[in-house]
């Protein structure tokens, strides 16, 4: 845990430290440690029924760990001085993300591999691989999956609704401010409040505004949960509907750092508006396009508040994402074991598709500069 | 505009502008129509809902109704009431929680990132590029992931259904967005500034807090409102972790529409509490919210 001399601010730090106040630092560890590892002894102990005394809760080994971290954090100040000061920008982010991420995480395998229910009184219960083998059997699960994958693809029209708003708003037009702000809206609003708004309200068949129109329009019966594909796809449309803006405002950020005078040369050679959008802006947004829809892929895959709370995934599950459809299969047996293996699960496929789409994203940057130059 | 632009007034220039104007204007009404059509709801008597009933004073005469089971209409807001105190104290739930998990966000990451974008650490294997890719891997981490396991751990902890808690988790979760907007900042920031700060017998503490934390203030503000508002919205957690004291509001607005026989005009009024407080933050700090999420877009 040093830094090394590649500082970008460099300081001038006297590191001739009295031996007396490295040793204490040294002490100061070890000491925290080992109250930390004897809180956590005594507690897992005392869980265990082989010891009488304890505490009510686990409580007391989170206060172990703050305690250590503090003491973690002077000791770096005694034994390495100015560059102990350094490490002290990170070290709270670091140890809270390693005992709010790592650890749980460490944890989730141990419960993956478990029949856990937590209301029952058996308690947590070792099961090998049983679970995993169910999942492989669990057709809902695997039609969640299929529907993660419509969508993530839905992801592709709403960057072409962003991409057209954004450039709607870099044109030249009075009130910019105003429409950006009215475009904002809907991000501002919480999903639960729109699956009400939109998904209840809006959409109600007989009287819901949104359902009038539809009539008007022609569409003698209009129903939106109805069938599984019209379902999913109106979990799309509210979903595009709040996070629209958020692509729009990133893509607009791009398209007004881009350089003026390229766009004042394409206009100097006469090139149609089309023209002068897919030879140049459109390529020279690539990297802000990639981004943005790499960030829209990441939060869509956390989808859930939507379906939870309109659908509950119905009709049939045509519209559970897999969030929302690990959170009712817990609500409905909680059992905490299943769940996380097929949380677990999800991460790998997730980690593995983010990978492998980072990777091919960069080849076509790289490529599309190529031509480019 | 240039030379080349067409001639202002000529006919292409005015079919053009015109149809910009009618695409601004057809999208804004697809924004706002949910919201007005929400606030108006909240004014209506059962047969308004029913017959569709849009446009207030000209379609139907607004009445308090939906209020008034809220506890929040002129007549009853000096008298004592149940739906008003349950609401009130889900509302000062999401404030308390949505705040402080900000608050701890933004100093965590405000820390984390500065260190990162000024020294050079190594922790065991791990160099900046590695340990800022650890920061910001955390955003690919569905919360579905870590929910279980942090309901057990929380029974066992006895943090479930506290605020503290849900702090915690809050904090996580916009932890990246914090450390990826803020880097953005301090790099945007010369070092040389610092190094005069140093020269003049600051210590490296001192120099952050003198010199770079008054420059980087909007970016931390941005970085603040934006976790704000996805704190502010969070249902998911919530819903697992908290039950009947530490509640906040997308929970209480999501256990009214299970219920049977929706009464649209309390539902609408409650939904109009929840969502106004962005409202007016969205109009107010706009220019907060784009800085911050277009701090990551542009390189």
């Amino acid at each position: 845990m040093t830094a090394v001399d590649a500082d970008r601010l460099h300081t001038v730090s006297p590191d001739d430290l009295p031996a007396g106040r490295v040793r204490a630092g040294r002490i100061l560890i070890w000491l925290a440690s080992a109250v930390l590892v004897g809180t956590f002894l005594l507690q897992a102990l005392h869980a265990a029924g082989m010891l009488a005394p304890g505490f009510a809760t686990w409580r007391p080994v989170v206060y172990a760990y703050v305690a250590w971290g503090i003491a973690l954090g002077i000791a770096q100040v005694l034994m390495r001085g100015e560059q102990g000061k350094r490490v002290l920008f990170v070290l709270p982010a670091v140890l809270f993300t390693v005992a709010m991420v790592i650890f749980p995480l460490l944890f989730g395998l141990w419960i993956a591999f478990s029949d856990w229910n937590l209301s029952g009184a058996t308690g947590r219960r070792f099961n090998g691989l049983d679970n995993l083998r169910q999942m492989w059997t669990d057709p809902f699960y695997w039609n969640a999956l299929r529907n993660m994958l419509w969508y993530v693809l839905a992801i592709l029209v709403e960057y072409a609704i962003a991409f057209g708003l954004a450039m709607l708003l870099n044109a030249d037009i009075r009130a910019r401010k105003f429409w950006r702000v009215v475009f904002l809206m809907p991000l501002m609003l919480s999903p639960v409040a729109v699956s009400w708004m939109v998904g209840k309200s809006m959409l109600e068949i007989r009287f819901g505004p949104v359902a009038s129109f539809a009539r008007w329009l022609g569409w003698d019966s209009p129903s939106f949960f109805g069938t599984p594909e019209i379902a999913r796809a109106t979990i799309m449309v509210m979903d595009a509907w709040t996070f629209i803006p958020f692509m729009m405002i990133m893509l607009l950020a791009g398209l007004q750092s881009l350089p003026r005078e390229v766009l004042e040369a394409v206009r100097v050679d006469g090139a149609t508006r089309w023209q002068s959008f897919r030879e140049v802006i459109f390529p020279l947004m690539l990297p802000v396009s990639v981004t943005v829809i790499v960030i829209r892929i990441i939060f869509k895959l956390k989808l859930a508040d939507i379906i939870i709370t309109v659908t509950s995934g119905g009709p049939g599950g045509a519209t559970d994402s897999v969030t929302s459809f690990i959170f009712r299969e817990y609500r409905d047996r909680s059992n905490v074991g299943y769940g996380t293996l097929l949380a677990m699960v999800y991460l790998v496929l997730i980690v593995i598709s983010v990978t492998a789409l980072l990777s091919l994203f960069n080849r076509l940057l790289a490529r599309s500069h190529g031509v480019s130059q | 505009m240039s030379a080349e632009e067409t001639v202002p007034g000529s006919r292409g220039a005015w079919a053009s502008r015109t149809a910009i104007y009618a695409a601004l204007i057809l999208w804004s009404v697809i924004c706002l129509f949910p919201i007005f059509w929400t606030v108006t709801t909240s004014f209506k008597t059962a047969p308004d809902v029913t017959q569709g009933h849009l446009i207030p004073f000209v379609d139907f005469q607004p009445d308090w109704r939906g209020w008034r089971s809220l506890g929040l209409s002129p007549d009853t807001i000096g008298e004592i009431s149940t739906p008003r105190a349950e609401f009130l104290k889900r509302f000062w739930n999401s404030v308390i929680v949505a705040t402080s998990a900000s608050a701890l966000a933004v100093v965590l990451g405000s820390l984390a990132a500065y260190g990162l974008s000024r020294f050079s650490y190594s922790f065991g294997f791990m160099r900046n590029k590695d340990i800022s890719f650890f920061f910001l891997s955390q955003l690919i981490l569905p919360p579905v992931v870590l929910a279980l396991p942090f309901l057990v751990l929380y029974k066992e902890l006895a943090l479930l259904d506290s605020r503290l808690g849900i702090i915690l988790i809050y904090t996580l979760t916009v932890l990246p967005i914090v450390i990826w907007i803020m880097r953005d900042q301090f790099h945007g920031i010369p070092v040389e500034l610092e190094e005069a700060a140093l020269v003049d017998g600051l210590s490296i503490w001192g120099a952050f807090f003198q010199i770079v934390l008054p420059i980087a203030l909007p970016g931390m503000v941005a970085a603040f409102i934006l976790s704000l508002v996805l704190c502010w919205n969070e249902y998911f957690f919530a819903a697992l972790l908290t039950s009947t004291s530490a509640n906040t509001l997308p929970v209480m607005v999501a256990s009214q529409t299970g219920s049977q026989g929706i009464n649209w005009w309390s539902m609408a009024a409650l939904s109009t509490a929840a969502i106004l407080p962005l409202v007016i933050i969205g109009i107010v700090l706009e220019r907060y919210i784009i800085k911050g999420m277009a701090a990551g877009a542009v390189k």
